[in-house]
């Protein structure tokens, strides 16, 4: 009776999935409410999570409720603690839920919220997921060992050279884009910058007061200092309309571009606790409260989308970003569907928590459901939008023209109606100047925001504070992974560059640090500058390198998941990592072979630079014919460092399916576990 | 309530654990240190190379 209930239950469950989807997909011309979008996400999830992933679970990975985690064998307090599994749960979804998800959809939505909606949901679910659980369980069968680790020993040494390569070429592109996409939010906008510029001093502050008046209380400490950003945010309006103050804070993108440069530097090198710390404190804080906040809004509201299902620019003409859907919407949303960033966490401290291996599904497949759920909220954000909107703040001047009726007649001659008038009384209703050619997605996701809550909360008269709460939100968000990132990747060349000179590889050397910090600030930097140097916008060319390098990695990570099962001698369940990995490649090498050889000039970097030494030569031209060339070379090093590493693991494959080579597992051995009895 | 009361504190834990709150009383109790500036001064120095070498996702 109690099964039959169930299978009621599940098989409703999938009725009204099934429903959703297809109101989603089958509505055309007429508006949606953002429920059916909720509803679909939350009907997929709960059966990608109840049948695929137990299946994994059962199948697949065996998971073993007898066997000790490295948590339990290897207890000291300090790296390896068992931990409760909603508490892991929590801290591992805080640390894989970045700007990605917030961003990619945004951008995504040019092609209408279908495409962005299914493969959010299919790319989660049987990749994603699937990605982030199978490698936290393979790291926690290997001790907690990282990526670069496991691909060294269960590939070979290219494996862990390649995951080496593709994780500092991922942290150098990331970081480049996401100071562009900070720099695109702040441009000419003194309320925006101020109360960005006044979270530095708020951190230092919390970083002396956490230090030196109440240690150790990390939650009071951010919860002032997340008030002293409400504060900030409040002054901010002031500043925006005081013109003699509002000129302090104005900057255009150049100038911003440097201060952030000089920020990632200080950032690297100035000790932790006074100002990366508190500043990734306060990041947590707001964001954690913004994501949960969001979600009751779009259930509260239930949201009307004003984007079509399907927009024109599925032929790859499109404003934001040029190519087709295919490969370069599935390149565009990366880490909403499937990140290789998260393998990273996946095998970072999260391993070293887990109190039972039954947990890992929970842990890695709950959490990255949940970070897609993320994602989808910001199709929603983005597509409650008018589309015409949308368009005139997410194109580039280069596209739709310099001026403001220039790129309204541009944007209604697609089909989607906007005035200079309507847009002018929209920025000043935000409190900006102009809300023209703000590239890069997170203001067209402030704007969504904000009108979400402002219909709930304080109706139109404070739309203005909701858009620059939600702009803050982002950039702190995203200068908090700038500076954390400048660190990491200063560490990973001293540790380099350490095998090269021994004095270099002690990261507290000073001479290093201002050496090593100098290298990354300068990397990231160089692909900044060419971004704000961009008259197409920057986000074009750089967000797709991004998505390939982010797809790249997690290419890495299905490969070292893949061998291990078959390694395992399960070859015939290896097509649960196979798959994604097969369609991963397809999309990767596509995208990267339209980004470097397509003869349209919006995609091809190599076509661009045609274009441009047809021109008469200055410096500028000159310039921007480099950057095109260098973008080139980078997207082939990115494929050759795919294929290098596909080519190494196939011939492990063949050779352990026909018996050539011997599958060596490095797993740690058995050991029973005193938490056996536990349920769940 | 009880059921109300156990997910606040569950939520209460989350929290400590993601704002290290939790690590720093553990460190406390492996070192037998009390809260003190020198203590938390010593506990940053030891999560320092651990928490900051993790790249911040994206």
């Amino acid at each position: 009776m109690k099964n039959a209930f169930k299978i009621l239950i599940w098989f409703f469950v999938v009725v009204l999935g099934v429903f959703a989807l297809l109101t989603i997909a089958l509505r055309r011309g007429e508006e949606i409410n953002a429920m059916w979008l909720v509803l679909a996400a939350v009907c997929t999830y709960a059966v990608g999570y109840r049948f695929y992933s137990k299946f994994v679970a059962a199948k697949v990975l065996v998971l073993d409720s007898q066997r000790a985690t490295p948590a339990e064998r290897l207890e000291n307090g300090r790296d390896f603690v068992p931990t409760n599994k909603w508490v892991v749960f929590g801290h591992h979804f805080a640390a894989i839920a970045g700007p990605g998800p917030l961003v990619g959809p945004v951008l995504a939505a040019q092609f209408g919220y279908l495409p962005g909606i299914i493969w959010i949901l299919i790319g989660a679910i049987l990749g994603g997921c699937v990605q982030d659980f199978v490698i936290l369980l393979f790291s926690v069968r290997r001790d907690g060992k990282s990526l670069t680790q496991m691909a060294r020993e269960e590939i070979g040494r290219l494996g862990g050279f390649v995951a080496y390569v593709a994780i500092l070429s991922i942290i150098v592109i990331l970081l480049g884009v996401a100071a562009l996409i900070v720099v695109n939010a702040l441009k000419a906008s003194p309320w925006g910058t101020f109360t960005i510029a006044m979270t530095i001093p708020i951190a230092l502050l919390m970083g002396v007061y956490l230090r030196r008046l109440r240690p150790g209380k990390v939650l009071e400490t951010s919860v002032l200092g997340f008030v002293l950003v409400l504060l900030a945010i409040w002054g901010g309006q002031w500043v925006s309309q005081n013109p003699s103050a509002a000129r302090w804070f104005t900057f255009t993108a150049p100038t911003l571009a440097v201060v952030i440069i000089i920020y990632g530097f200080a950032a690297s090198a100035l000790p932790v606790w006074l100002l990366l710390a508190p500043r990734d404190y306060l990041s947590t804080f707001v964001k954690l409260g913004t994501i949960a906040m969001l979600a009751l809004g779009i259930i509260a509201l239930r949201p009307v989308m004003h984007m079509p299902s399907l927009t024109r620019f599925v032929d790859g003409s499109g404003p934001v970003f040029a190519g087709k859907i295919f490969p370069f919407a599935f390149i565009t949303i990366a880490c909403g569907a499937i990140s290789g960033f998260h393998a990273l966490i996946s095998s970072g401290t999260t391993p070293k928590l887990i109190r039972r291996e039954v947990e890992t599904r929970m842990v890695g497949y709950g959490a990255m459901m949940a970070e897609s759920m993320v994602a989808i909220m910001a199709t929603i954000a983005a597509c409650v939008l008018q589309p015409g909107i949308y368009f005139a703040i997410n194109s580039p001047a280069g596209v739709v023209g310099k001026t403001a009726d220039a790129a309204t007649a541009t944007i209604t001659s697609w089909g989607f109606p906007v005035t200079a008038a309507g847009m002018q009384s929209l920025a000043k209703m935000v409190g900006e100047q102009t809300l023209f050619n703000r590239t890069g997605g997170a203001p067209a996701f402030a704007l969504g925001m904000a009108h979400i809550f402002s219909n709930s909360l304080g109706g139109q008269a404070v739309m203005a504070i909701w858009y620059h709460f939600a702009i803050m939100f982002e950039a702190l968000f995203i200068l908090t992974v700038l500076d954390a990132g400048t660190r990491v990747g200063r560490f990973m060349i001293q540790d380099a560059l350490g095998n090269l000179w021994e004095p270099i590889g002690r990261t507290s050397w000073y001479p290093s640090i201002l050496v090593t910090s100098t290298l990354i600030v300068g990397a990231w930097g160089f692909f900044l500058w060419q971004g704000v140097r961009d008259p197409l916008g920057g986000i074009n060319s750089l967000w797709p390198l991004f998505g390939i390098a982010n797809q790249l990695l997690a290419t890495v990570a299905l490969c070292v998941a893949t061998s291990i099962i078959i390694k395992t001698r399960k070859v015939r369940f290896a097509p649960v990592t196979l798959l994604p990995l097969v369609w991963l490649i397809a999309v990767t090498f596509t995208a990267s072979w339209h980004k470097i050889f397509d003869l349209n000039p919006r995609i091809g970097f190599l076509a661009h630079a045609r274009v441009l030494s047809a021109l008469p030569t200055s410096y500028e031209t000159s310039r921007l014919i480099f950057n095109d060339r260098l973008d080139a070379a980078v997207t082939a090093i990115l494929m050759i460092l795919v294929a290098l590493i596909l080519v190494e693991s196939v011939l492990l494959w063949i050779g352990i399916v026909t018996g050539k080579r011997t599958a060596n597992i490095k797993e740690a051995p058995f050991v029973p576990t005193r938490f056996a009895e536990e349920q769940g | 309530m009880t059921k109300l009361r156990h997910i606040m504190n569950t939520l209460a834990a989350v929290l400590r654990e993601v704002f290290d709150e939790s690590a720093y009383a553990r460190f406390l109790a492996r070192t037998q240190a009390v809260r003190s500036r020198e203590s938390y001064a010593a506990f940053l120095r030891e999560i320092e190379c651990r928490k900051h070498s993790t790249p911040k996702c994206c």
